[in-house]
This record gives C-alpha cells, sequence and structure tokens, in this order.
C-alpha cells in the first residue's frame, strides 16, 4: 500500500479510474450497469473489475469489455513497397470498400485487426506507397478501427496530462510541467506543513497530497463557494490522507492576521461552505426554510454547551440508530442530527486550522488560481516561516510582475524567480525522428522564491538584491534607464 | 542537519546555502574555522521536476538509478519517496560510488538509499521485480534496458531515460519497443527565465504639426497615453514594468524519454 503503483492492484467498483487509448485519457468512476463513452465508443465498465489495474481491454460488440490478448503483430506480408509518392495522385478514389462496406463489417463483429486488414488489401495505392507511408498508414487505421482501451490507476501525471487535455480553463490552462515544477520548487514532500491556494479543481492540491503521502498537514485556503475537490477525489487517496487535510476561508485570513478572529464571528454555515464533492449526499432531500432555522439555533446551542451537547448528540445518535429503520419523520430529525453533528465537526476542524495558521511555521505556500496572485501572496506568506520556499502560478505573466516588485518593495523574500517552462514532445522511430507537429504555446508562469527573517525596516537581502537586479549591464541601450 | 526534514536553526555541521544576491548562491559546510568551500553543482532542475512527476514517484515509492554521477537526482529522489522508499542508485565509477555514499551519511539519508559499484548493463540495479520506476542516465541505456525491466515490478511501473544526443534515444526507444515497453515518450523541457525591469522607452520627437492636430500619431497631450506616461519623471519618456528574458538561456540539456511496463 505504501505509494507502489498499488501492489498490483485490482479494479474495484466505485473506485476513480482512468480509460486510456493512446495519448487520450478520461477520468470515469468504475459503476457497475453505467453506459460510459469514450472515443466514440459506448461500453460498460462491469468487466473491468477485478482485473489489476493497467488491464487493457477490448470493446466488443454489445458494449462489453473483454481483456486483450498479446498484441499480435499486424501481418504485413506486403513486402512490396515503391520508393517514393511521385505517381500516386490523391483522388479519393483508392480505397475500394464503401463507408457502408466497413459499416457492415463492424457490425458483423469483425475484429479491429481484420478491418485494417480488409482496407489495406482494398486500397490500389497501398503497395505503391513508401515502407513508411505504409507504416503510417496502418497506424492510421488501427486508430481508427481497433478498439483498445486500457484502465489504469490515476497520479499527478495521469490526471493533470487529462486536465490539461480535456478541461485546461477548469485549472487556469497550467500545464503538466508546470505543476511539475511548482512540486519541486516548492519542495513539496513528507512531513511538510503546506499552505494551499488553488483553484484548479482540486488537481494541485491532490498533486500535493500525493508528494506528501499522508505525513504531514495542509491546510487548503479557498474563496466564497468552498474549497473545490473534484480532481482530488480521483486520486483515490486513502481516507487517513484527509485527517490532515484542513480548509480556511480567505475572508477570515484578515481577521486572523490582525488577531481579531474568533470562532464566533463565522459565517452561518449554509451549505456553502461544504466542501464540494459533499454535496452529493443523499439525505440533504429536505430543503430550507425549517432546517435553516433548527440549524441556527442548535449551532448557537453547541458554542455554549459545547462538549456536552456532544455527547448528548452522541448518544442521540447512538439511540436514534435502534429506531433507525422507522418512520419518516424519525429519518428526518437524523437528517438533522447529522447535520448538526458535521458542522461541529467542521466547526471543530476550523478552530484547529486557524491555530495551525496562528503559528506562522508553515513550510511552504502554493498559489495557483484565478485570483490576482498580488493580494493572496502578501496576506499568505505572514503564516509562512523563515527560510522556506513559496511558489505562485499565474495564467498570464503581468500580474506576475507586478507580485515580484511588490514582494520587493515589501523584503522578507530572496531569490525571486519568474519563469516559465517550455515543453516539446518528439516523434522518435528509426530514419523518421523529429519533434511533433504541434506543441503547446503555453503552460503558464512560475514567480518562486524563499522567505527569510524580516529585518526592521526593508532587509537587507531586500537591499542587496535590488543593487544586483538594478544594474545596469555593460551593454546597456542608452534609451533604458532603471529606476529602483 | 537531515535533508529530510525541516530544521529551525543553523546547527554546527550543517550545510548552510549562502544567498548573495541575485544568481549568486552557494553552500557552506558549517563547521568552527573551516574555510567556505566553494562546490559547483551540476543542476538540472527543471529535468529533475519532470522525471519525478513522469516518473510517479511520492513517499513510498522504490526506485532504481543508474549513474549516480553528482547525486543530485538522487537526493532530490531521496527526498521525495522519504520515510518509506528507497533508492537503489548503480555507480560504476568507483570513487565517485565512494563519494555518493558518504554523502548520504552526511546528509543522514543513508537509511533511504543503497549505493553499489557495478555495471549496470552488465549487472543490472541488483534487485528483481521491486521498483515502482527506473531512471538511467547512462551512455548506452539500450544495454540496460532488459536489466531495467526485470528490477521493476511484475505488474508494471515506469522508465526515464536521459540522453543528450537523438541517436541514443533512437537505439534507445528501439530497445523499449522490443522489450515491451508502452506508453513510450521522448520529450525535452527548458527553462525560460525572465528579469522584473523597469523600461523607460524615449518618446521621438515628431516635431509639431503646423495649425491643427491632424496628426494621428502618438501624442503625448492626449488623454488615452496619460496612463503610459505616468511616473516618468523625464518628458517624453515612457515606463513600464516587463518581463525580460536573458540574453542567452539553456537551449538544450537532453531528452527525456518515457516508458511503461505493462503487465506480463
Amino acid at each position: 500500500m505504501e505509494g507502489s503503483m498499488g501492489l498490483g492492484a485490482r479494479i474495484q467498483e466505485g473506485d476513480c479510474a482512468v480509460l486510456k487509448r493512446d495519448e487520450v485519457f478520461k477520468a470515469v468512476p468504475i459503476l457497475k450497469r453505467r453506459k460510459v463513452i469514450f472515443e466514440k465508443q459506448w461500453f460498460y465498465l462491469d468487466n473491468a473489475i477485478g482485473h489489476i489495474y493497467g488491464t487493457t481491454f477490448e470493446v466488443t460488440s454489445g458494449g462489453s469489455l473483454q481483456p486483450k490478448k498479446e498484441i499480435e503483430e499486424p501481418t504485413t506480408e506486403t513486402k512490396e513497397a515503391g520508393t517514393d509518392n511521385r505517381n500516386i495522385v490523391d483522388d479519393g478514389k483508392s480505397q475500394k470498400l464503401t463507408h457502408d462496406d466497413i459499416k457492415a463489417l463492424k457490425e458483423k463483429g469483425i475484429k479491429g485487426q481484420e478491418i485494417v486488414q480488409q482496407l489495406i488489401e482494398n486500397s490500389t495505392t497501398f503497395r505503391d506507397k513508401t515502407e513508411f507511408a505504409q507504416d503510417k498508414y496502418i497506424k492510421k487505421k488501427k486508430k481508427k478501427y481497433e478498439a483498445v482501451i486500457t484502465i489504469v490507476k490515476p497520479s499527478t501525471r495521469i490526471l493533470s496530462t487529462m486536465y490539461y487535455a480535456r478541461e485546461p480553463g477548469k485549472i487556469n490552462h497550467l500545464r503538466y510541467d508546470t505543476l511539475a515544477q511548482m512540486l519541486t520548487l516548492g519542495n513539496i514532500r513528507a512531513g511538510n506543513k503546506m499552505i494551499v491556494m488553488e483553484t484548479c479543481a482540486g488537481l494541485v492540491l491532490g498533486a500535493v497530497m500525493e508528494r506528501m503521502g499522508g505525513y504531514g498537514s495542509i491546510i487548503q485556503m479557498y474563496p466564497q463557494g468552498g474549497p473545490v475537490r473534484a480532481a482530488t477525489s480521483c486520486f483515490g487517496f486513502p481516507a487517513s490522507f484527509f485527517n490532515s487535510l484542513y480548509e480556511f476561508p480567505l475572508s477570515k485570513v484578515d481577521s486572523l492576521l490582525s488577531r481579531t478572529f474568533s470562532i464566533e464571528t463565522l459565517p452561518s454555515e449554509s451549505e456553502d461552505n461544504i466542501p464540494a464533492e459533499e454535496e452529493s449526499n443523499g439525505s440533504l432531500d429536505e430543503k430550507p426554510a425549517s432546517i435553516q432555522e433548527t440549524e441556527e439555533e442548535s449551532t448557537t446551542e453547541a458554542t455554549m454547551e459545547g462538549n456536552q451537547t456532544e455527547e448528548q448528540e452522541t448518544m442521540d445518535l447512538a439511540a436514534e440508530d435502534t429506531e433507525n429503520k422507522e418512520s419518516k419523520e424519525k429519518g428526518n430529525k437524523e437528517n438533522i442530527r447529522e447535520k448538526q453533528r458535521k458542522q461541529q465537526e467542521r466547526r471543530k476542524k476550523l478552530v484547529e486550522a486557524a491555530a495551525l495558521l496562528k503559528e506562522k511555521n508553515a513550510d511552504g505556500l502554493i498559489v495557483a488560481g484565478r485570483f490576482h496572485p498580488t493580494p493572496l501572496l502578501l496576506s499568505l506568506l505572514e503564516f509562512v516561516a523563515p527560510s522556506r520556499p513559496f511558489v505562485v502560478y499565474c495564467q498570464y505573466r503581468e500580474p506576475l510582475l507586478e507580485c515580484y516588485t511588490k514582494l520587493r518593495e515589501k523584503g522578507g523574500v530572496i531569490n525571486l524567480k519568474l519563469s516559465e517552462t517550455w515543453l516539446r514532445n518528439y516523434q522518435v522511430l528509426p530514419d523518421r525522428s523529429h519533434p511533433k507537429l504541434t506543441m503547446s504555446g503555453g503552460g503558464g508562469y512560475l514567480l518562486s522564491g524563499i522567505t527569510v527573517v524580516m529585518d526592521k525596516g526593508k532587509s537587507d537581502a531586500g537591499r542587496l538584491e535590488a543593487q544586483k537586479t538594478e544594474e545596469p549591464t555593460s551593454k546597456k541601450r542608452k534609451l533604458e534607464e532603471l529606476h529602483s | 542537519m537531515s535533508f529530510v526534514e525541516y530544521g529551525d536553526t543553523i546547527q554546527e555541521g550543517d550545510t548552510a546555502i549562502v544567498f548573495l544576491g541575485h544568481e549568486s548562491m552557494f553552500p557552506v559546510k558549517v563547521q568552527h574555522g573551516s574555510k567556505t568551500q566553494t562546490k559547483t553543482q551540476i543542476l538540472y532542475s527543471t529535468d529533475i521536476s519532470l522525471i519525478t512527476m513522469m516518473l510517479e514517484l511520492k513517499p513510498g515509492s522504490i526506485v532504481c538509478e543508474s549513474g549516480t554521477g553528482s547525486g543530485s537526482l538522487s537526493h532530490a529522489i531521496i527526498r521525495t519517496v522519504a520515510p518509506t522508499g528507497h533508492l537503489y542508485t548503480v555507480e560504476f565509477h568507483q570513487q565517485r560510488a565512494e563519494k555518493a555514499m558518504e554523502e548520504f551519511r552526511e546528509h543522514k539519508v543513508e537509511h533511504l538509499v543503497t549505493v553499489k559499484n557495478q555495471d549496470v548493463c552488465k549487472n543490472g540495479f541488483g534487485v528483481s521485480n521491486m521498483a515502482d520506476a527506473v531512471f538511467l542516465d547512462i551512455p548506452s541505456p539500450w544495454e540496460a534496458i532488459g536489466h531495467a525491466k526485470s528490477a521493476l515490478k511484475v505488474e508494471g511501473g515506469r522508465f526515464c531515460s536521459f540522453s543528450p544526443c537523438i541517436e541514443q534515444v533512437q537505439r534507445t526507444c528501439l530497445a523499449l519497443e522490443e522489450h515491451g515497453f508502452t506508453e513510450i515518450n521522448t520529450l525535452e523541457i527548458l527553462l525560460r527565465v525572465y528579469n522584473v525591469r523597469t523600461i523607460s522607452l524615449q518618446i521621438p520627437d515628431l516635431g509639431k504639426a503646423a495649425e491643427d492636430n491632424s496628426n494621428p500619431g502618438f501624442d503625448s497631450s492626449n488623454q488615452a497615453n496619460q496612463g503610459v506616461m505616468c511616473g516618468s519623471q523625464q518628458q517624453g519618456t515612457a515606463q513600464f514594468k516587463s518581463g525580460v528574458p536573458l540574453r542567452e538561456m539553456v537551449g538544450h540539456t537532453g531528452y527525456l524519454t518515457f516508458a511503461t511496463k505493462s503487465l506480463s
């Protein structure tokens, strides 16, 4: 269980798994009798349950999955090949099988491999193509007609690649290599006390949690609406990981810093502040009015009576359990109790989170979101110990320029670095190696640095850094002027 | 001082990092009476970050690596797999292997790493069916693919090879395919750094129109241009903040080839 690829972990119902076909990923919950669509195919996942993660399946007619046997090498008996394409005319008529013919083959249940073979045999130009062109042709047809899917266990690598390809808007266009840089620059590792502020669907949080392996603690700062952890739940972390995960509202940061924070001044806990994944709790059927009132009443009760109420509640819950199977009225009451209990827990955790923050000794800060980074950094850095790294991601460069400037004015940080990474994929084949045709135009920017102890007034380190960076180089153009 | 734990105060015997200013940091041994030693450090931090994530390293991971070299990746791996993982690192140069062992001891991480002084191409990593990930940074990685495969767990694992030359990459990819690896993928990653500077550009003097302001050019008295002008101490300059790229940047470190060993 310790962080290996799963010790041969098996696909289980309820897991969040990732479907993979070539370079395309999609995260799905493993549920029985639930039709799934992926890469233009419909199928059920039932047959996948029990197999080891990493198994490759074929989609058979009827939509069921069958484990694929060893890939038999394609029969390229056609040793016949041309030397170049000077005589090959692309008139769209070289394939003799019609659209309907192919459809008929598919309906007969002919395997993809066989269809590809048919296409080759019915192509008038195939044997004139060069070997490379034939290779390319076969690969292309295979991709289209061979329905092979692998089910893999989620990881930062897989989920970050998937999100960037499918839903980059949800993660502020954070490219996976940029995320990789953040994790290393931030020295994310087991035992840290991390502060994370992200609006990337919980992907960044999940990545941090994966690298911490359940050791240490994380305080997730969240904006109005509560912390979103859709991606986090995809990772499939054990429940214990969440014991050391806290959340704290940004709207209370100021009060915490000015020491005016108190549990009493918390906003009334409406549905808003429930971490997004909890909302699918079926028992939240009965809606607002009456429950809201009861909530508020019992909330004030709870804070006044403290422990007593908790005990009372657990006793009540136990008592209620036995009568549980009875009438709906009792059911309603239990809903309310359950809500109260959950609320108690949340408040407890919130107080703990506040206490953790107040210690001002976090081992690092990660910011990645849609908000302007400057105000976030200026306040959240207060909670970080000296001599610790911090990393801020922004989709755009300009806000980080401002952030950099403000941080330098404030002092207390060194080694500020504004960077981005450039990523390029290659096609590697004998005699055909070259970078791939398209590449990502941009993956966002990072501002990183290290905190230091603040001197009174402007720190010496800050001044030193100011001097060094603002010194004109020998080749400076006369037109440029620097202001410190 | 331990590499895998933060400390609060500087202690005798620690290796501290001294910051002198922009782009000027170096490690220093904290010892009474010792002179500061400067050490050059090979840092592929950008590559290390990508390798760590693509190999899916985390606490508890078992990793095999060769060659150990300067140990910079080794330390990064150890930091990531601690406290429950382990690194098996193979180095065929005896002195380098010994130096590495010494450093691991000094940094109090020797319990997380095993150094073997042998040739990985001939004798492998010394473990079988154990690793979650294998990393190769050797001249002929294609000769070690078989050993990499046997070092990796039966149910699979991740592989990475770092090579400066495309010819090495070609041979490696071929070998990976022959050994049944999947998801073979080669890429490269480069870091672009920006210096934050306040720039002032002079506004050219285009003269004044005789009667009216029919010249639609850049008019310094125009409302719209006030924003650009504000903050300039001199007449006729526009000031702005810019992220300026460096004059030169690293253009190539090596190609990273990743692959997955799938279920046999």
